[in-house]
């Protein structure tokens, strides 16, 4: 279990930060540049890691704990998923409540430390954020559902395990609209286009980034780095529902996941490149109609 | 021994407030006296209600003069695991007032306030021990007197007498339906004492008495629409007083519900729908009216609705798994809701008490008013932290764990073969949506009370709250991360409980701990506090001599408080999505001309069920009555006789008509 721990943990601290660099080259191939090399947020880390703080004057402990709880959330949650055919480490049944809510712990603290800033911009985000978390926590759990119910099984591991290829015969309509509705849910949860766009210019109409605003050195490194991994952890279910075979060997499983990963972050820069950003109140609308899809997807497997 | 010590403990509780009633208004014997007594009975009561969870039933029966009346007790499971809620916040509440509601500060109302809450918490160990419907509605009546004169305690404001009526009005109307619901059950068994678990087939009596029932524990729980009298109360009461009334009397509903569910052989399956139903109901829009709130202690009144709601939805998953014989949805759900009815009255009370510190602080109950706290309340800010990550049901504290429980037992029911049992899986999202509510709600009042920089002078002046307030909120929350971090602690105890429900299956406890493993929760709490203690450090080694600057302000360079995001402008956005349920109601805000003048904007949430329903209603009422008294009452002799003469008519004619 400490080999398999280590593998997990290895595969996530490392490759996470290659997911926003593949997006970046992608967006660049799009708009006719050359862009950033793929390993540039590696760049950015290294370089945030060894700067000094700046802190705002209002700001307290609870300022600091958001970026510890945005990085600690998502190494825990990927010991419960399996990494393609990697299975989880520590799978339990019910672990994918524990999954679901974890986030919301690191959406509680982030939020919390946007306002304890004072500032009015990195207070927009916070309602933001846990409004549209709000809209898009039962979509998660209507997809668990559907899944739950395909394999008989309670935990992610099991859910999500050897017998998913059989599942796809069983239940294949179902799946596919859960594997819509999760991309569009990795697409809000992680702040891209359409919901959010990470590199807009004005405050007033961010989401995610402007909540992180006053974040600096080594804290703002831990933001990005969380930010990477929770796109990498919750990127691993989909890739897994969508890639569900086994090859029996750990090196060509191991391959055949990361080229799931790589292909994920290709399409999410292929979506960036090709949608405009949504207005602010077409989000929710959005967001209710994936709920939607997802409740038709479990009407057609409780039946 | 274990009655002797209840009924010692019980003793103890409500006398504890009379001898200070023989001291003097100025000095302060009576309320460290009260404090003794209650924490000493408290204590007795822990004890026995710890030393009844393995044993089988302990009953204590003695003759009472009423007609029809007999003193019963019992102290089964069930009503051991309802006890050491009322003993905890009794205990906690009465240390908290030494320094919140001090006889020195509150000369006049101390010493009532003292005698009753004593009452409250006596009576209400009284209500989950009796095992005889006029004992219980004895123990029921004295409970929901005390509680009214305590929400009276500040009888000279308006605004705590209209709760005080309202609760009243709501209160016997209660116990109006539970009176007819024990004289059914009377009718049903023969006698007023209650049938042992399981035991009861009334096939043509159980509809009224269930729905009675409903209506009776649900007006005291709070399910929506019956929460009408709980805002009003909530926000009145001192708020010691708050947190045992919402942390403890609340539940005094949910266990009339489980008990009377218990005596049941067969349940249809409509009642644990219904339930289902309500909990939903409850959760959600209880949440939504809470996000609306300006009030601190009205929010966390609204909160309560939204919590019984959950406790209703794993109750509701219980009474399934009972009628379509399916012991794992039964176990999970009613281990899940009871374990929310610990849970919530811990981090509830925390979270009234740590309302209460920053009224004490700052002489206000309005959010928007508040800001930046946590400079000058410290330790304060992270108790109510605490309350808030446990009540938002976040993992690692205790909140979680119920919730986690009602979440499998609503999954376990996809592996059912009925469809009516796996459209349960349902209420899975709703309960997702309520939590997710829940944690906006608090991260905005979080945020806005204690985050950010002072909104208002009052708060500038503020105070850390004395040792006396601090130490029961550490002791609240120290047992939020107890069960947070070891919940296998609880297993047993929840376990024996789900049996006694059920009628004695010995099974239950290993199907629990198969069902839903507690070791995993423990094991990612403690990496989790490891994670998060270590990152701390890391930052706070690292961040140490780091430069100091203004917010940003996205260039603009004086920033001033009032520019803050506030908690309404949080709100707001949520508020959007519920609108067509809330009705707000917003006045001003408009702005005019090229140079406007001065606007002001108000925002403002009346409760749907009293302000928009009730009271129009009612004051109809009272118009319709006041018009007839005008026609009727004439003011001449003959009208009277003539009412005399019309009323003899009336009479003779029935009598001829029934008699002969």
């Amino acid at each position: 279990m400490i080999g398999r721990s280590l593998l997990h943990l290895l595969l996530l601290l490392l490759l996470s930060p290659l997911l926003p660099g593949v997006i970046g080259k992608t967006k660049a191939f799009f708009g006719g540049r050359v862009g950033p090399p793929v390993l540039q947020p590696y760049y950015d880390l290294w370089k945030l890691f060894r700067k000094g703080f700046v802190f705002s004057d209002t700001t307290t402990w609870v300022f600091r704990a958001g970026p510890v709880v945005g990085l600690a959330v998502p190494v825990l949650a990927a010991l419960l998923i399996p990494f393609g055919a990697l299975a989880a480490p520590a799978p339990f049944t019910g672990d994918l409540i524990l999954f679901i809510y974890l986030f919301g712990l690191a959406r509680f603290f982030t939020a919390a430390a946007a306002l304890d800033t004072g500032s009015s911009f990195e207070g927009m985000g916070a309602a933001r954020e846990v409004t549209f978390s709000c809209l898009a926590e039962p979509t998660i759990l209507l997809s668990f559902i559907v899944l739950a119910r395909l394999s008989g099984e309670l935990s992610l591991q099991g859910m999500l395990g050897p017998s998913l290829a059989q599942q796809w015969g069983r239940g294949g309509a179902s799946l596919g609209l859960v594997l819509v509705c999760l991309f569009v849910v990795l697409l809000a949860e992680n702040s891209r286009i359409p919901f959010d766009d990470p590199n807009t210019h004005l405050e007033l109409t961010m989401v995610h980034e402007v909540m992180v605003l006053d974040h600096s050195g080594p804290a703002l490194g831990m933001i990005l780095y969380g930010a990477a991994m929770k796109m990498f952890v919750l990127g691993a279910v989909l890739v897994r529902l969508a890639l569900p075979w086994e090859t029996g060997f750990l090196l060509t499983d191991a391959l055949l996941f990361v080229a799931g990963m790589l292909l994920l972050a290709v399409v999410i820069g292929v979506v960036e490149s090709t949608m405009a950003r949504l207005r602010l109140v077409r989000i929710p609308q959005v967001l209710i109609g994936t709920t939607m899809m997802a409740a038709f997807a479990v009407v057609l497997v409780l039946k | 021994m274990v009655i002797e010590l209840f009924c010692a403990a019980t003793v103890l509780l409500l006398l504890s407030g009379v001898p200070g009633l023989m001291t003097s208004r100025s000095c302060c014997t009576g309320e460290r006296v009260s404090a003794v007594m209650v924490v000493a009975g408290s204590l007795l009561g822990v004890g026995a209600a710890l030393a009844s969870f393995g044993a089988s039933p302990v009953i204590f029966t003695a003759p009472w003069s009423v007609p029809g009346g007999g003193v019963l007790l019992r102290i089964d499971p069930l009503a051991a695991l309802f006890l050491l809620p009322v003993y905890l916040v009794g205990a906690f509440g009465t240390i908290y007032a030494l320094g919140y509601w001090s006889q020195r500060e509150q000369p006049a109302t101390g010493g009532r306030m003292r005698l009753f809450y004593g009452l409250l918490v006596g009576a209400m160990t009284l209500v989950v021990t009796a095992a005889h419907g006029l004992l219980f509605l004895v123990a029921w009546e004295v409970m929901a007197l005390s509680g009214f004169f305590l929400i009276t305690t500040e009888e000279m404001k308006e605004e705590v007498r209209r709760a005080g009526y309202i609760y009243l009005a709501a209160t016997h109307t209660g116990t109006l339906a539970l009176f007819a619901l024990f004289t059914l059950l009377g009718e049903g068994t023969g006698s007023f004492a209650f049938p042992a678990a399981g035991a009861l087939a009334l096939p043509h009596l159980a509809t009224p008495i269930f729905l009675l029932a409903l209506f009776g524990f649900g007006l005291k729980a709070g399910i929506m629409p019956l929460h009408i009298w709980l805002p009003g109360a909530h926000a009145a009461a001192p708020s010691h007083v708050s947190a045992l009334l919402s942390g403890v009397m609340l539940k005094m509903g949910i266990y009339g519900i489980v008990r009377l569910t218990s005596f049941f052989a067969d349940i249809p399956p409509w009642w644990g729908v219904t339930l289902l139903l309500l909990g939903i109901i409850s959760g959600v829009i209880g949440v939504a009216f809470a996000i609306a709130q300006h009030d601190l202690k009205r929010l966390l009144a609204y909160h309560s609705v939204e919590n019984i709601g959950i406790i209703a939805i794993g109750l509701g998953v219980a009474l399934l798994g009972r009628s379509y014989g399916l012991p794992l949805l039964t176990a999970l759900g009613l281990a899940g809701a009871l374990l929310h009815v610990i849970n919530h009255s811990l981090f509830k009370s925390l979270l009234f008490l740590g309302a209460g510190a920053v009224v004490h602080a700052t002489g206000t109950r309005e959010i928007d008013h508040l800001g930046g706290l946590l400079g000058s309340m410290p330790r304060t800010a992270l108790l109510f932290l605490g309350g808030a990550v446990a009540i938002s049901g976040l993992p690692p504290l205790n909140g979680f764990v119920s919730e986690w429980l009602i979440y499998l037992g609503i999954f376990n029911s996809l592996e059912s073969g009925t469809l009516a049992v796996r459209l349960t899986a349902l209420a899975a999202p709703a309960l997702a949506l309520i939590g997710a509510l829940a944690l906006a709600c608090f991260v905005k009042v979080f945020g806005a009370v204690f985050l950010g920089t002072p909104r208002s002078a009052a708060v500038s002046g503020a105070h850390e709250a004395p040792l006396s307030m601090l130490l029961p909120m550490g002791g609240l929350l120290g047992a939020c991360v107890f069960i947070g971090l070891w919940p296998a602690a609880l297993y047993p105890a929840l376990s024996g409980a789900v049996a006694c429900w059920s009628g004695g299956a010995d099974s239950v406890g290993p199907l629990l701990a198969d069902s839903a493993p507690p070791g995993a929760l423990s094991a990612t709490g403690v990496i989790l506090f490891g994670l998060l203690l270590g990152g701390i450090f890391f930052l706070k080694r690292r961040g140490r001599g780091a430069a100091g600057a203004a917010t940003w302000g996205c260039g603009y360079a004086r920033p001033v408080p009032r520019a803050q995001y506030t908690a309404s402008s949080l709100a707001e956005m949520l508020l959007s999505l519920f609108r067509w349920g809330l009705l707000p109601r917003e006045e001003g805000g408009k702005v005019q001309g090229v140079f406007p003048r001065k606007a002001s904007f108000a925002t403002h949430t009346p409760d749907a069920v009293l302000d928009r329903l009730l009271l129009p209603l009612c004051r109809g009422a009272a118009r319709g009555c006041t018009w007839s008294r005008a026609v009727v009452q004439r003011g001449s002799t003959c009208f009277y006789l003539l009412y005399v003469a019309l009323t003899l008519g009336v009479l003779l004619t029935l009598s001829t008509l029934l008699g002969g």
